[in-house]
């Protein structure tokens, strides 16, 4: 009995400090001193943790860029992992301030749900793979396969369309999770496995046989994948919106990890200037409620968006994605940020 | 008597609702059942302003838009034009065949374990503890995930049931084969087995939420109808035994009875096995089974059947020694012994922890998750909830509908239980 | 007439038995081929046995544990056993295997849980051997060791050293004086595992436990003069006001003048077997005072309390843990006040406790109907009034008889933890191997880890039972 009563009071205390947060998240989030993101519970290249439990991904860098932005220090951040069920409601509760979790924006979750999407920030499609020896070509070929799928998300709707439309049939199976379909895959268990293209080349790029494996040209939905925030604070949507296009804005001008601080003063940009918070530039970053310099911290902790890209899920590494549509509006992609001004 | 009425007659105080046991009890179920409505209140309170403040509201309409999603292993007709109710339906289906199946065959290999454990063969009682300790003291959901692990890594993919015109010419046979008559092919997406299918169809009826498949209907009346005329035939055949100490024999009509009809409505409405065969990617035609389920299924069946093996044995070493010497002075042999003595009296031991075993079984089926069974946590639970963010009405509603099979069960096994006990007479 | 009778003066000496009844012969006549049924199952276990080993020997002999990757150990694999062999890639355990145990928790504060593990031994002692000092001095002393060999292990520093040492030495040496008191230990244990495990000041959970001094102190100053009903409704209000309005800031004034804490570790951090543990022990222990008064009240005469108590045993006992643990990550949040929020931990072990609480309601319910009657009737002859009588006669008796099923309940509990993976917390089983397997360089291990964390399981759980066969054994006394 009595440690009931300790335990109730353990729970109390902490209720108090919750109800005590009923403020504006950016407020809640500089009481509590750090940004708790929903992230994946292991996605490799976009979120996962490694052997000291330190979380690393694209997603995840993300995160690291609002807690940069807020606190000037990248590591204010905590990682949540959400499963495909809890990851809206987590958010929606308030035990995520934001989810990074390679979510697609739909119209549905912005409606039904409650949520924002605030920006994308990465273009991604839904793709098939499948065994080379398999003798496909075409998506449209794959009458009667069985196909694996990952349950809980929107590619078993796009899926279904898909095969409606073409008038052909297919047999799910469904997985729980990215690693278990590879396994299913690799087994032989389901002659194709369907999931984003970005996710399709990861598992790709790990397999010990990667040349026996193609993924067939049909991109077969639009997956825009993006940060969320709740409905109705949209301050602080505009925080989560505005790091992330900084963070173009950056690629876009050549501003580095390694060199912000020098352009900071070297620079005559004067777009650079209100972005990094230079002296005499104006206060554009102190609008949003965070520190002048804040844009600058960020890109100073995680790099721009192409070195996040290179570092995480780019050309150099295992994952080896080309930037297609996340490359910069200038470079003939879909990155576009609105002038900071 | 004249002293009984002089007690004075107390006057009722307040300090009596707690002092006085007479009316304490009430007192206390009162202040018992305010704390109680009052905490309901307060918990409807907080959903009603959580709700309004994430600007949803509570209904259940959303069972009845389009699912859009398809489902694998669905026993009554569902597409992805259904809607979620039927899909509710489907996952509901796919809960109760695991759970039926994997508590008859966890009976069955329970009790066959259990009674091996006791054998005096010291390989087989050994064999026997380990599998019982090893299945008991390891997570299910281990077991599951090592399940599927292993029917999808060493089963065969259905290109090497193929025979290239290269392999035909050369004679060399294939890498996998059909099994039974090649009738069943086993691969590593899943079981083939034969399919049965009629000439003559006779329709089913539309009873609005459900078609009721009117074939089926048929057998089960007409198997319901041989087992009626059988138990009868057996009656009478007591009832003859009793009157004149012959028992007459009735082995021939049983099995006239009970294949005859069934046989006869076969043929009648043309039953045929349709065999599964090898075409484009996968087996086509037949019935798959997906290796979620055979998985999910196998290990639930494992895992209870060590708990019933445990209960068995408990049960069996229960019954008084006596017993089984009487039944060896009178020159029964062990199997019989077994058969006619022990067990009809462990029975009795046996049911109560069974029925627990059922609805622990029953539950465990939700793990069906981790292989991605879609049953009715896997559609309802899973991806209704995700497509249409209704965690609340999808939750309660799954709860209500586990409870309400865990009630079902042990009030039939309850039933059960009644008439196996002693009857005290 | 001679006599021819002839009459042997000296015994022959026995003979050897036939070889059928003699030895390994007769040994496996009688284990292994009595009759040809017996015999069928022999060969079909030998078999079994034969297609086990075949199947999975060669796997074990190849195993590799040194290596970076998997790729790395195929690689080895073929090298040393040939082309298409495969072998165990033991190398993750060896490089991941504090993951599986600690999850996230900080590598230098591992001591922290494993004392905490340590002593909850030590807590737990006074309760199973009640006044028996050598046991307890057994159990101490063996705490003792554990700590020594794995405050060795985890490198921890030498306060470790001392608060864990020395706490067991102070518990021995009062165990040989008043091994009664060492009860006290047990009280405050829970307070002392919760600041060993998630740090912060040591303020906190001391001002918490004052609370139950206040209580017990208002308890014992007004129970002789207005009745014992009053006083504890009296102590229960104050310890609450205590909790609500003077903890915090009592806590926080102690603190700036004498800080003093651990490194606070967020609840995020734990996982693996620390997670399974802290949830499996924390439940039991908490629902163990709740599933007692649900029991006591299911049994009562009151209408309306035993409608309530059945009702919540069989609903939860209706339902699968696992909705019960999406209910306390999707729907705990609708039924709790707006704005509340505390970490997906402490839902799920609260879910989790009231679990447990149901299951273990109808153990000691089964307990108290194996009561005799006699005992109820004997303990109202004595004129006990009813928290009297159940304190003094009916719980000690029906909670020993149960102890026993207790322990199951908890091994049921403690392997069902795993399903807190649903939920995005990091299970040993399915949490960790997941994260495990995110990580290019272990992509595609599958067998090892389940291995890994089943013959855990299997050790703790399969330990247990035996524990708890033994303690049934021990504490049979029967009243036929």
């Amino acid at each position: 009995m009595k440690k009931s009563v300790f335990f109730g009071v353990v729970a109390a205390t902490t209720m108090v400090a919750g109800a005590a947060a009923a403020q504006s998240t950016l407020e809640a989030v500089k009481a509590r001193g750090e940004v708790i993101c929903g992230s994946n519970t292991g996605l490799t290249g976009f979120g996962a943790p490694d052997a000291n439990g330190n979380w690393a991904g694209f997603d995840v860098d993300l995160c690291r860029a609002v807690a940069a932005a807020i606190f000037g220090d990248a590591t204010k951040v905590k990682f949540v992992p959400t499963t495909g069920e809890t990851r809206f409601t987590a958010l929606q509760s308030g035990e995520v301030d934001l989810l990074v979790r390679n979510s697609t924006w739909t119209a549905s979750r912005d409606s039904e749900l409650a949520l924002d999407f605030v920006a994308v920030n990465y273009y991604d499609g839904q793709g098939f793979m499948v065994k080379k020896d398999l003798g496909v070509s075409s998506a449209k070929e794959l009458d009667g396969a069985t196909v694996c799928i990952q349950t809980g998300t929107t590619t078993e709707l796009n899926l279904a369309d898909f095969f409606k439309q073409n008038n052909i049939s297919y047999q799910p199976v469904t997985v729980a999770d990215d690693s278990e379909a590879q396994r299913q895959y690799l087994a032989g268990a389901c002659d194709a496995y369907t999931t984003d293209a970005s996710g399709l080349a990861a598992s790709r790029a790990t397999m010990p046989d990667a040349d026996n494996h193609i993924i067939l040209p049909e991109i077969i939905s639009k997956e825009p994948l993006g940060p969320v925030v709740r409905h109705g604070d949209s301050n602080w949507g505009d925080i989560v919106r505005w790091t992330y296009y900084a963070l173009l804005i950056a690629e876009e001008k050549g501003i580095t990890k390694a060199n912000v601080g020098e352009f900071a003063s070297s620079t005559t940009d004067e777009e650079a200037k209100r972005l990094l918070g230079v002296e005499g530039a104006g206060d554009l970053p102190a609008k949003f409620g965070l520190p002048n310099d804040a844009f600058k911290n960020a890109i100073a902790a995680v790099g721009n968006y192409g070195e996040i890209f290179a570092a995480n899920i780019g050309e150099g590494t295992t994952i080896n994605l080309a930037r297609g549509l996340n490359a910069l509006w200038t470079q003939g992609g879909l990155q576009y940020a609105p002038p900071f001004r | 008597m004249a002293v009984a009425s002089d007690v004075p007659k107390e006057s009722f105080r307040l300090s009596m609702l707690i002092y006085d046991t007479r009316y304490r009890s009430i007192t206390i179920q009162v202040f018992v059942l305010v704390l109680f409505g009052l905490f309901l209140a307060w918990l409807l309170n907080n959903t009603a302003q959580n709700l309004a403040t994430r600007g949803k509201e509570f209904n259940f309409g959303f069972l009845w838009s389009r699912a859009g999603y398809d489902i694998g292993q669905a026993l009554i007709p569902y597409s992805n034009d259904s809607n979620h109710f039927r899909a509710l339906l489907v996952g509901l289906i796919n809960t109760l065949v695991v759970a039926i199946l994997g508590c008859i065959f966890a009976t069955i290999l329970g009790v066959i374990v259990g009674v091996l454990r006791l054998s005096k063969n010291w390989l087989v009682g050994r064999l026997m503890t380990v599998y019982v300790e090893m299945f008991r003291n390891v997570p299910l959901l281990l077991w599951i995930l090592l399940s599927y692990v292993i029917l999808s890594e060493t089963t065969p993919q259905p290109r090497d049931f193929r025979i290239t015109d290269e392999m035909a010419a050369a004679g060399t046979e294939p890498a996998a084969s059909m099994m039974f008559f090649d009738t069943v092919a086993v691969t590593n997406r899943g079981t083939n087995i034969p399919a049965p299918l009629f000439d003559v169809s006779l329709g089913s009826v539309d009873l609005g939420f459900i078609t009721l498949n009117l074939t089926i209907l048929a057998y089960i009346l007409v198997i319901a109808g041989s087992v009626w005329v059988n138990r009868r035939i057996l009656a009478g055949a007591r009832a003859q035994q009793e009157a004149t100490g012959d028992r007459p024999v009735t082995w021939w009509k049983s099995i006239l009875v009970l294949f005859g009809p069934v046989i006869a409505l076969s043929v009648a409405l043309g039953l045929h096995l349709e065999i599964p065969e090898l075409k484009g990617f996968n087996f086509a035609g037949g019935i798959l089974v997906a290796h979620s389920f055979t998985a999910l299924l196998i290990a639930l069946t494992l895992y209870t059947a060590a708990f019933i093996a445990e209960i068995v044995r408990a049960g069996i070493l229960a019954i008084n020694r006596g017993q089984s010497e009487a039944a060896f002075a009178l020159g029964l042999r062990p199997g019989r012994t077994m058969n006619l003595i022990i067990l009809p009296q462990a029975l009795r031991v046996i049911i109560p922890p069974l029925i627990s075993q059922y609805l622990n079984l029953t539950k465990n089926t939700s793990l069906g998750i981790a292989v991605s069974y879609l049953d009715l946590r896997g559609t309802l639970g899973g991806i209704t909830l995700n497509q249409t963010g209704r965690e609340l009405e999808c939750m309660l509603l799954m709860m209500l509908i586990y409870l309400t099979i865990s009630l079902i069960i042990s009030a039939l096994m309850n039933l059960y239980n009644k008439t196996v006990q002693i009857k005290a007479r | 007439m001679a006599d021819t009778s002839f009459v042997r003066d000296q015994m022959l000496p026995p003979q050897a038995p036939p070889v059928s009844e003699a030895g390994v012969v007769k040994w496996l006549r009688e284990n292994l081929f009595s009759g040809w049924f017996n015999t069928f199952l022999t060969l079909l276990g030998v078999l079994v046995i034969y297609w086990l080993l075949a199947a999975s020997l060669p796997w074990w002999l190849n195993s590799v544990w040194t290596a970076e990757s998997l790729s790395q150990c195929r690689d080895i694999v073929a090298a040393t056993a040939g082309e298409g062999a495969t072998g165990a890639c033991w190398a993750m355990i060896r490089e991941r295997w504090h993951q599986f145990i600690f999850g996230f928790y900080p590598p230098d504060a591992y001591w922290r849980p494993v004392t905490a593990f340590g002593l909850l031994f030590a807590a737990m002692a006074p309760v199973l051997f009640a006044g028996n000092r050598r046991s307890l001095t057994a159990i101490l002393g063996a705490v003792g060791l554990f700590l020594l060999v794995t405050l060795g292990l985890t490198g921890a520093p030498v306060a470790a050293w001392v608060l864990g040492l020395g706490l067991v030495a102070g518990l021995a040496a009062v165990a040989q004086v008043q091994p009664a008191k060492l009860l006290w230990f047990t009280a405050v244990f829970p307070a002392l595992c919760f600041w060993l495990l998630w740090g912060g000041s040591v303020w906190t959970p001391v001002v918490a436990m004052l609370g139950f001094v206040v209580m017990g102190g208002v308890y014992l100053a007004l129970v002789g003069r207005s009745g014992p009903t009053t006083a504890a409704l009296a102590g229960v209000f104050l310890a609450l006001l205590w909790w609500l309005f003077v903890d915090v800031p009592v806590t926080r004034t102690v603190d700036g003048v004498l800080p003093l804490g651990l490194a606070p570790v967020a609840s995020d951090q734990f996982g693996g077997f620390l997670l399974a543990i802290t949830i499996g022990v924390t439940a039991i222990t908490f629902s163990l005072p709740i599933g007692i008064l649900l029991a006591l009240g299911r049994q009562s005469d009151m209408l309306i309390v035993k409608t309530l108590c059945v009702g919540f045993i069989e609903f939860i006992r209706g339902v699968p843990l696992i909705t019960l643990l999406f209910t306390a990550s999707l729907l705990l949040q609708y039924f709790l006040p707006p704005n509340t929020n505390f970490d997906i931990i402490l839902r799920v072990i609260i879910l989790v406790t009231l679990f447990a609480a149901a299951y273990l309601a109808e153990v000691i319910r089964g307990g108290l109907a194996a009561l005799p009657r006699g005992q109820y009737e004997a303990a109202d002859a004595l004129g006990l009034d009813y928290w009297r009588a159940q304190r003094l006669i009916i719980l000690p008796q029906a909670l020993k008889i149960s102890i026993p099923a207790i322990v199951s309940t908890f091994i049921g509990l403690f392997k069902d933890t795993t399903l807190v993976a649903f939920v995005g917390l990091m299970d040993p089983l399915k949490g960790v191997t997941q994260i495990v397997r995110a990580d290019i360089n272990w992509k595609g291990i599958y067998w090892e880890p389940y291995i890994f964390v089943g013959a855990i399981f299997f050790v703790i759980c399969f330990g247990m039972s035996r524990y708890s066969m033994y303690l049934e054994r021990k504490l049979k006394t029967d009243h036929r």
